[in-house]
């Protein structure tokens, strides 16, 4: 038993659920209780999604089982079948559903529905959010893909590892489909993000594969060297360095000349050599999140922008090797966990001058006062920006350097603060001048008890109630502002 | 007379009831464990332990999502393959969680214990759980157990059970003692201070609300206590407070400023509070909540409102949509319809009213866009997809996060459901 405050991974069957959210023509059908159908949320909220998740949830209840669970998956399975018309059915049990043993697999495929039924088995009490996803995704492929049918021409790969409530995958996505169309690679088939259980079986048309997230596409991507000889990238194009490096790569695999890219768009080099950055010299920053995404950015921290890497950690046990080694070269501990309140202390203990780390450091840098940029999964409502803001490719660097800089003090401000530290607006204790500040203080209109009822408004529409409820007293020469003035005043703005 | 010595009041004639339509299917709602986030904030002394999955714990940081600004006081215990091997096991682990969490929070005085889908289907006994860990912690910690599973309680139902379990820790209400009221039901802390003092004009003065902000506040109960429901979904609750001897007092629900003071009235009647003062008290903020109201009607009279089940709310916001701002009800579901509870309501309702008492989700869709009402109240699953096939929506959860019960609270609720509409209005214009 493990007591845990905030989950840096959802269970495995949402992995699952971001494989099947990002594909076409695929339905998932998965034995769970009602509450399981929170996860929609993920998608239509935190994304924004404007479709449903293609997922069907039997949502059994306690009456439920004492009888036929069986009997209500196959009822749901067939059901949904019918609705929805897949091109290839999805099945498996969440959680609580794995408890009681109903073998979804077997159940679907007694249907006899026309369409294929792959199933996958998450075990909900071992393993998490991303083993989920990679176990779904090379579920899939393995069901679907064929060996190559056409003969070898021009290069081509496919892109392995976007998925729906991705990091940036739309727009990770977009940068490198670029980047290989400069090198003059053509992209077969993109999955799970936006392929169809026909686009799968496509898969072994490609020369090798781009291993985008190899946190979802690592299995995958090694049954497919397996399989069909297809050879795969290791390099994560974040930051140019990785970019240029992960395009002398993709060039070796597609038997292609080594070419200079044009870097003509790559700004962060120069704006970490322009001299207001000097400032940025041996920063302390502690970075935590997903493996590759922590990976890359201790090298982009380091190397890139010249900051000094004060901590390094992942929620990713599967890559704990890694990480070990990234944090042994830069000389720190290496922090392997899933306990956010051992993160917490972590980063209490090394005070470091930034934080890259995911929402969860937002919150804690927040609480202890240091800028925090967000930089891997969990995501928020965030991390899903209207802009394209992609942390792969050249462009991706650029907005590394924007997110990670731009949080911290200035340069000619952090020195008028060592000049002038008796400044009682402009001191140490002060927050940056370019971060909010805090409320202004009480006035002495009101009586105690309609000020006191006043903090009971939350703090985003109390500066409004107040100011409204001014007004409306001063209109009318109430004073002092009592209980009775606050709600009149209330009613009045209401209308 | 009952044996408080206050007077009985008659239910609403359930004869009276309209038709409700039974729908089995796929649901798309919460379960009870969601209600944690509004009563880990109510209760400031008390610590919520869910025993359960990783899904529990995901459930509820994604519900609570952007609304969590300080460290919460809830927590999951995360059940792992080992713990399923043999129970013994899995209550060593629970006992050794339970000592490290109340260590790192000293200031907790209650702990609930909340069972989950797969603590109830393994059979995880956390009321004797609950027994056990008393004795080790009691006198500075007190520890009760509740179930939010998906599998037996909908949404809002955790409050109930969470209600229910405080229920048999109440102090006993001396025989002696005057008699007292009880509010029940979660409610925010500005709407308890403005109906204490509607009760306190009305000179009732024994007024207690359940759940306290603090466990040691919790009130007493006994023969002598009459008590009002504050929230429709509380039937365990009010079970276990009859069985305490209380006796609830039959009212529609404080919404909007006709079920305020029908509310209100119900607790004047047993408390022999005459007419006139009953109207001196509430005439003014009445017409004041009717007045904030009209510029509501306006917009809203005539508009067609769906909607979907998920927190019992469903009837009495039906009641006052209808009723209070002129809307007609294409569609009422709720997740379970307490025929009892609602009686009062249920007479409200225009003739005719389609009430859909559980859910299937996809034939609800079917319904609902070939009615293509002028808003669809359903939850945070379903909002955006109607939106992009473009229909209005009002995400039912914001009715559980905002104080809407109360006279000063009616108009605001007015305007929780003209929002969307006025934002699609100026996006279109």
């Amino acid at each position: 038993m493990h007591l845990s405050v905030w989950t840096y991974e959802g269970p495995p069957h949402v992995g699952a659920m971001r494989v099947a959210t990002a594909m076409q023509g695929l339905h998932y059908v998965l034995h769970a209780p009602q509450g399981d159908t929170y996860a929609d949320l993920l998608f239509t909220m935190i994304e924004r999604q404007g479709r449903r998740p293609p997922v069907t949830y039997t949502t059994f209840q306690a009456r439920d089982l004492g009888g036929d669970t069986a009997e209500l998956f196959k009822r749901s399975a067939q059901a949904a079948y019918e609705r929805f018309r897949p091109e290839a059915i999805l099945v498996g049990a969440s959680c609580t559903a794995e408890l009681i043993q109903d073998d979804p697999g077997g159940l679907a495929r007694a249907l006899g529905l026309p369409v294929p039924v792959v199933a996958v088995e998450l075990p909900s009490y071992s393993k998490r959010e991303n083993w989920g996803a990679a176990e779904t995704f090379y579920q899939l492929v393995r069901a679907f893909a064929q060996p190559r049918s056409t003969p070898r021409g021009s290069p081509r790969c496919n892109i392995l590892g976007p998925t729906a409530l991705g990091f940036r995958h739309r727009d990770d996505l977009r940068e490198v489909i670029a980047l290989l169309e400069r090198l003059g690679v053509a992209v077969n088939v993109v999955a799970p993000l936006g392929a169809r259980p026909a686009d799968l079986a496509r898969l072994g048309e490609a020369d090798f594969n781009v291993v985008l997230y190899p946190e979802v596409a690592n299995t995958a991507a090694a049954w497919l060297k397996r399989q069909f000889g297809q050879p795969s990238t290791t390099t994560v194009p974040i930051g140019v360095a990785a970019t240029r490096a992960f395009a002398a790569e993709v060039a070796q695999l597609a038997g292609l000349p080594a070419a200079m890219l044009d870097e003509a768009e790559a700004r962060s080099p120069w704006y970490a050599r322009s001299v207001d950055s000097n400032y940025l010299n041996g920063k302390r920053v502690f970075v935590f999140g997903d493996a590759t995404h922590a990976l890359a950015a201790a090298r982009v921290a380091t190397v890139e922008f010249g900051f000094t890497l004060a901590g390094l950690g992942s929620y990713s046990r599967e890559f704990g090797r890694e990480i070990r080694q990234a944090a042994e070269q830069h000389g720190v501990a290496p922090l392997l966990t899933e306990d956010y309140l051992e993160v917490e202390a972590a980063i209490a203990e090394c005070q470091p001058d930034l934080v890259l780390g995911t929402q969860m450091e937002r919150h804690i840098a927040k609480r202890l006062g240091i800028p925090c940029a967000v930089i891997s999964a969990p995501v928020h409502v965030q991390d899903f920006p209207a802009r394209h803001s992609p942390q792969m490719g050249f462009e991706g660097a650029n907005v590394l350097f924007d997110t990670w800089v731009h949080p911290l003090m200035m340069g000619l401000e952090e020195h008028l603060l060592g000049m002038f530290r008796e400044d009682f607006e402009f001191h140490a204790e002060a927050a940056p001048s370019h971060l909010p500040q805090a409320a202004a203080p009480a006035t002495g209109l009101w009586t105690a008890e309609a000020e006191k009822e006043l903090t009971k408004i939350p703090f985003f529409v109390r500066g409004k109630a107040r100011r409204n409820t001014e007004r409306y007293a001063a209109e009318r020469g109430i004073q002092p502002i009592t209980l009775e003035a606050l709600y009149e005043a209330k009613a009045h703005h209401a209308r | 007379m009952s044996s408080a010595g206050i007077l009985p009041r008659a239910a609403a004639p359930l004869a009276a009831l309209p038709q409700v339509l039974a729908e089995r299917g796929q649901r798309e709602v919460f379960c009870g464990l969601t209600g944690i986030i509004w009563l880990h904030r109510k209760m400031q002394d008390a610590f919520f332990l869910v025993v359960g999955s990783r899904t529990c714990a995901h459930l509820l940081q994604s519900a609570a999502g952007v609304m969590i600004f300080a460290e919460p006081r809830f927590a999951t215990a995360i059940l792992e393959e080992r713990d399923l091997a043999g129970m013994a096991d899995a209550n060593e682990e629970l006992d050794k969680v339970v000592g490290r969490l109340l260590a790192r929070r000293p200031e907790i005085r209650l702990l609930f214990l909340v069972g989950s889908c797969p603590s109830e289907v393994i059979k995880l006994d956390l009321g004797r759980a609950a027994q056990r860990l008393n004795q080790r912690h009691a006198p500075a910690v007190r520890v009760l157990n509740w179930s939010g599973s998906g599998i037996e309680t909908t949404f809002t139902q955790g409050e109930d059970a969470c209600l229910a379990a405080l229920v048999p820790a109440m102090p006993k209400l001396a025989a002696g003692a005057a008699p007292t009221l009880l509010v029940v039901g979660a409610l925010a802390e500005a709407v308890e201070d403005q109906l204490r003092r509607l009760f306190a004009a009305l000179g009732i003065g024994a007024v207690q609300f359940l759940p306290p902000r603090r466990a040691a506040e919790l009130p007493a109960v006994g023969p002598r206590s009459v008590f009002l429901l504050a929230q429709p979904f509380l039937a365990a609750t009010a079970q276990a407070l009859e069985q305490r001897g209380a006796r609830r007092l039959p009212a529609p629900f404080p919404l909007g400023a006709e079920g305020t003071t029908a509310w209100l009235r119900a607790a004047a009647d047993a408390f022999f509070v005459d007419q006139r003062r009953f109207a001196e008290v509430t005439a003014a903020a009445e017409q004041r909540a009717r007045h904030a109201l009209d510029g509501f009607r306006e917009r809203l009279a005539g508009k067609r409102v769906f909607l979907f089940p998920d927190s019992q709310l469903e009837v009495p916001l039906a009641r006052f949509l209808s009723r209070e701002l002129g809307m007609q009800l294409v569609e009422v579901g709720t997740p379970y319809l307490h025929r009892q509870h609602l009686a009062e309501e249920l007479a409200l309702l225009p003739p005719g009213t389609r009430l859909v008492e559980g859910q299937d989700v996809d034939a609800q869709l079917d319904r609902c866009r070939a009615a293509r009402p002028d808003i669809t109240v359903c939850g945070l699953g379903l909002a955006n997809p109607l939106e992009a096939e473009g229909l209005t929506t009002k995400w039912s959860i914001e009715l559980c996060f905002t104080p809407i019960q109360g006279y000063e609270q009616a108009a605001d609720l007015a305007e929780l459901f003209t929002r969307p509409l006025v934002r699609r209005s100026r996006l279109e214009s």
